[in-house]
This record gives structure tokens, sequence and C-alpha cells, in this order.
């Protein structure tokens, strides 16, 4: 494996591709198919006869699990939505008694009560050995050194990292978020190789760092960053990239399905390698809830195919992507999902125009003026909504005349409205007055309702 | 270039006790400020200051948080009678020199010293010294 360290491009010449479970990675597609319907046979099962939420709710359509020959005997199956999760607060949705189950994670519950996810042992090697997936494709093994800055605790970023790192037998790092320059000083002195955390906290951890008077590209040893729980533009991953001289992989996951792992990239980093030996995904239409063709946008749903303590049966994400076509160059097998695009219930509806942070996100990437800091903050004006996006100009920035200013401010308002058909109120504020996130960042802030 | 001036500017949003703050952290530094200037717009304003140590103001702004950059300006010693400056940029003027904004501050005496800032950062010595006026050295004022 080599890593041009200046940039965080992969020479693809003279790296080897690394496996954790190659006989799985690379499965053929009809030994795959095989496989997911003799578990989703067994998960059907499996919660019809110990969950009462599934048996009534199979019941109310007519369905048993006998009744499942192919894969797409799936499509017969009831949804499951986060409601559901929140309504059966605490163990209703539990398989097993919850003396069986090794951990349990929750949800904040900022949005609703939390949702509570137990896990058993064999739950939660599964998890390890997704997540072990994502160190391997990197070129991480078990000499790795990798340094966990998600955060500890009920989230399943951090311990979700922790378990892949103890899989393959990884040296973990568990930094938890927050302490940034600690972070930046353990990074550099404990020669991480891998650092594992949020979008937004990897990209405070290599400012930090630079402010610190390191050039992490080239001075840490530092080649690889796995980072999700949060979108992450194209225009981020390649700041990320050059500022900490990484390769950067996406990887997905949501606490109700499992945490971190359920998909992650490959270090061709065109969509995420779903861990198809554990999950079945499926994109439908949200509105009609019918399956879409291959390639088309659409909700992401689930079907967990090995937990034991919370199994799930298409579980409605929300979170939007698409299956992308054709076999990927890295020669792992499991189908591909694109980054998600946006989340339906993070969509803003801004005059009636629907609008995903992320846009705005991909929008400000386009001007190395600001940084990637920002702030989308929602005000209603009388009848009208008011969107004012907050950025940070970079030091490099010349603001000494004010038309200076006032030209960025108007060419980025000319891009969103390009680009978003809506009319945004571009304020540029002073260094740091946008809040450095240690864990997923707070992008929006709708004062639209309590002006009501 | 030669005969140029560095003025500190500051971007300061429009909040509370900004400028104050910006003020404070000078003044412990030991930074004396001979003259400023605040261009205000709805939101921000921009701050521009002519001082005994334009780099340890910087410094000293910088590490307070502040977005501060370092701009060259021409200081000009005018003659404190009326018609004096306008002699001076219609000068400036007929040489085609494009003057972005300017200020003046007084000191003792019969002078007044005028900074300008130039589009372009084009050299203006010439053309200052042959309408009659004298470009001022860095040593003139920052000591």
């Amino acid at each position: 494996m080599s890593i041009d360290n200046s940039t965080g491009i992969m020479n693809d010449k003279c790296w080897e591709e690394k496996y954790y479970q190659p006989e799985i990675e690379k499965m053929g597609r009809e030994e795959i198919d095989r496989l997911q319907l003799q578990r989703l046979k067994a998960v059907a099962e499996h919660c019809y006869r110990n969950i009462p939420f599934y048996r009534q709710a199979f019941d109310s359509v007519g369905f048993k699990p006998e009744m499942i020959e192919s894969l797409h005997d799936l499509q017969k199956m009831p949804f499951t939505l986060k409601q559901d999760m929140r309504d059966a607060y605490p163990f209703k949705l539990f398989a097993v008694d919850v003396s069986n189950a090794a951990r349990i994670h929750a949800s904040s519950g900022t949005t609703g009560s939390a949702t509570v996810v137990g896990y058993t042992t064999a739950d939660l090697e599964n998890w390890g050995d997704c997540f072990a997936r994502a160190i391997a494709l990197v070129g991480g093994d078990g000499s790795s050194i990798m340094q966990v800055a998600y955060g500890y605790g009920l989230f399943t970023g951090g311990l979700g990292a922790h378990e892949g790192g103890i899989r393959i037998g990884a040296t973990i790092i568990p930094m938890s978020s927050g302490n940034t320059k600690r972070q930046v000083q353990m990074l550099k002195d404990m020669g991480s190789d891998i650092l594992a955390c949020t979008p937004s906290y990897a990209m405070l951890i290599a400012d930090t760092a630079i402010e610190m008077g390191f050039d992490p590209a080239n001075d840490f040893k530092v080649s690889a960053a796995i980072l999700g729980a949060e979108p992450c533009s194209e225009g981020m991953r390649q700041e990320i990239e050059r500022k900490l001289g990484v390769t950067v992989v996406d990887i997905y996951g949501l606490s109700e399905v499992m945490g971190p792992g359920v998909s992650c990239e490959c270090r061709y980093q065109n969509g995420l390698h779903v861990a198809e030996d554990h999950f079945i995904i499926e994109i439908v239409d949200p509105d009609t809830l019918e399956p879409v063709a291959d390639g088309e946008w659409g909700e992401v749903v689930f079907t967990t195919l090995t937990k034991e303590c919370s199994p799930l049966i298409r579980y409605r994400t929300r979170d939007i992507s698409r299956i992308i076509l054709g076999e990927c160059a890295c020669g792992r097998t499991h189908r591909r999902m694109d980054r998600i695009s946006g989340r339906s219930d993070d969509m803003l509806i801004v005059r009636g125009v629907n609008v995903f942070p992320s846009q705005i996100q991909q929008v400000i990437a386009g001007f190395s003026e600001v940084t990637s800091y920002y702030q989308i903050i929602l005000t209603s004006k009388g009848p009208l909504d008011q969107v004012t996006l907050m950025v940070e100009t970079v030091p490099e920035f010349s603001f000494d005349e004010v038309r200076r200013i006032e030209d960025l401010q108007r060419r980025i308002v000319a891009e969103l409205k390009s680009n978003l058909q809506i009319s945004v109120d571009v304020k540029i504020v002073e260094p740091k007055s946008i809040e450095r996130s240690e864990g997923k960042a707070k992008r929006v802030i709708d004062l639209r309702k309590a002006g009501e | 270039m030669n005969n140029m001036i560095d003025q500190v500017t500051v971007f300061l949003e429009n909040k509370k006790g900004r400028l104050a703050a910006l003020c404070r952290a000078l003044g412990d530094a030991g930074v004396s400020m001979h003259a400023m200037t605040v261009a205000d717009t709805t939101d921000y304003g921009i701050v521009r200051i002519i001082s005994d140590s334009p780099d340890k103001a910087r410094e000293t702004l910088m590490e307070a948080g502040f977005r501060v950059t370092l701009t060259k300006v021409f200081a000009i010693a005018v003659p404190n009678r009326a018609g004096a400056l306008a002699d001076l940029l219609e000068a400036l003027d007929r040489a085609e020199v494009n003057v972005e904004y300017a200020y003046c501050f007084a000191i003792e005496g019969d002078m007044a010293i005028d900074v300008l800032r130039i589009e372009g950062d084009c050299n203006i010595k010439e053309t200052i010294e042959a309408a009659g006026f004298r470009l001022l050295e860095a040593h003139e004022i920052y000591a």
C-alpha cells in the first residue's frame, strides 16, 4: 500500500487490496442470494415467534414466515417505522430477554422519545466484523493503531469503531470526542494510522493541528480516516484528505439497524458496500413504498439478517440514496449504495422549496474564500421564511475593502440561487463564531416555530 | 513596496462590545493607536488602524481571535490649510491613480497626515513629490 501523503490520493498501482473476511466480501452473487434467503427465513421466524409486535404486524397483513420462498417475498412483509421503535420503549422490540443482552445503546431522543437497541454477544461480534472490514479496506490490520474520536457512550459511534478494532486486533486509542488539542497530541505522539470520527470533528482536529503549528499531512503518520454518522460533501472530504494527508472513507450505519458498519466505502470512493451477509437493502419510493429500479433514488430500507436481540424487518431509515450499478474494482461483490444525499426528515421546506442542508454545504465547498463551517438559520418574516447562511472567511481572504466582502456575498447568494432556487441571505461572521462540533454538527437552527 | 506603511485591518461583526474588546486587547499589549476609522455596514464593520507597531498589533489581535490582515497604505504629510488635500487628490487624479479610501489624522504643528489606499498598489511616490507633498517613511509613523 502506498499513499501519497501530500494529497491523500492513493497510488492505485502500488496498493494491495486488503480484506478482513475475503470469503464473504468476495462471495459470488448467487451464493449471497442463497445466504440471504436462508437468513431471511430464520429472522422472520425469530421475529414472529419472539416479538409480539411483529406477530401482530405479520398477522394483520396475512403474512406467515413459512411463506418465504424467494428474496422477492420480502416485499410481502410490513415496514417498521421509527415511531414503532419509540412505542416499543424500552424493550418491547427485543427478541431475547434483556438479561441475555450484552449491551444496550440508545438514540439521543432529541426529536421524540429515545429508541433503544440491544446486542447479544454474537450481535457485537458481527458488528465488530462489519467495522473491521472498513479498517482492512483502508489498509489496516492487527498492527494498526486506530484512534477512536467518536463519542463513547449510548451513541453507537465510539463503541462500534472500538468493537471493529478489537475484532481485527488493532491497537485502539479510545479518545472519545472532545479535548481536541489532546486529540492532536495523541494523534502525533502515538503515531496513529487510522482516525475514526465524524467528518466535522475530523475537520476540527485537522484545523486545530494546523493552528498548533503542525503540518499533519506531512508530520503525522495517520494515513486513513473512517468517517461517519453525518453527511460529508465531496469538497469537505477533499479538504480533510488534503489537510490530514489521509484517504477518507465514508462509513454508514444507524443505531436502530446496528451502528457504523452497515455499509462502507472502499478506496474507490464510489458508493458504500452494504454488508449483505448481515443486511438486506431495499430502496423504495417514500410515497408509494414500492421498490424503485436499481439506480433510482429513494428511501433506504434495511432488514437485519443476523441480529438476535433487536432484529428489524424492513426498517424505513428516512435516508435518501440509491443502488450503484455494476461491479466494483475493489473486488467486493456486496452491492453499493450511494452516499446519503439527504434525510427525508432533515429536509427543509423553505417557501415551499425542498432544500437539504447537504446541498448548501456542496455550494459553499466551491468557494475557497470561506471555511467549511457554516450554519443555516431559519426565521419567519411575516408569512415568508427567511434563510440566513453564516460563513467564516479563511485567514488568507483579503477583506480590507468592503466591496470585496460584498462581492463574495453576492457570488455565494447567486450560486445558492441558481443551485437551490431559493434566496439566501449570506452573512460573513468572525472566525470561530460558528460553533465547532465534536460530534454531529448542528448545522440548522430553525427559529420559525418559535416565532409563530 | 517602498514608501508604504502597514495598516492593521480588522473584520468586526456588529456585536455589542466587539470594538471595546479590540481596543482593550491592544491596550493590554501596550500597542498605541495613532488613528482608527470604522467603515460600517449593516452586519459588520471594517476597522482600520495605524499604530506604533503593526506586527505586534496583528499578532495580539489574532491571538485574541480576531480576523486581522495588514494592508499597505501611503501616509502623506499635508499642510494644515484649506485646499491642501484637494491639491493632492487632483494631482493623483491627473496621474489616473484611483483612491480606494482615505482618512486623515492631524498631529501637532501645521501638518496633517493623510492615509491613502491606492487601487492596484501602484507606486505614487513621484506623482506626490512632483505635486510638492512628502511621503512619510514607516519609522516616522510607527515610532
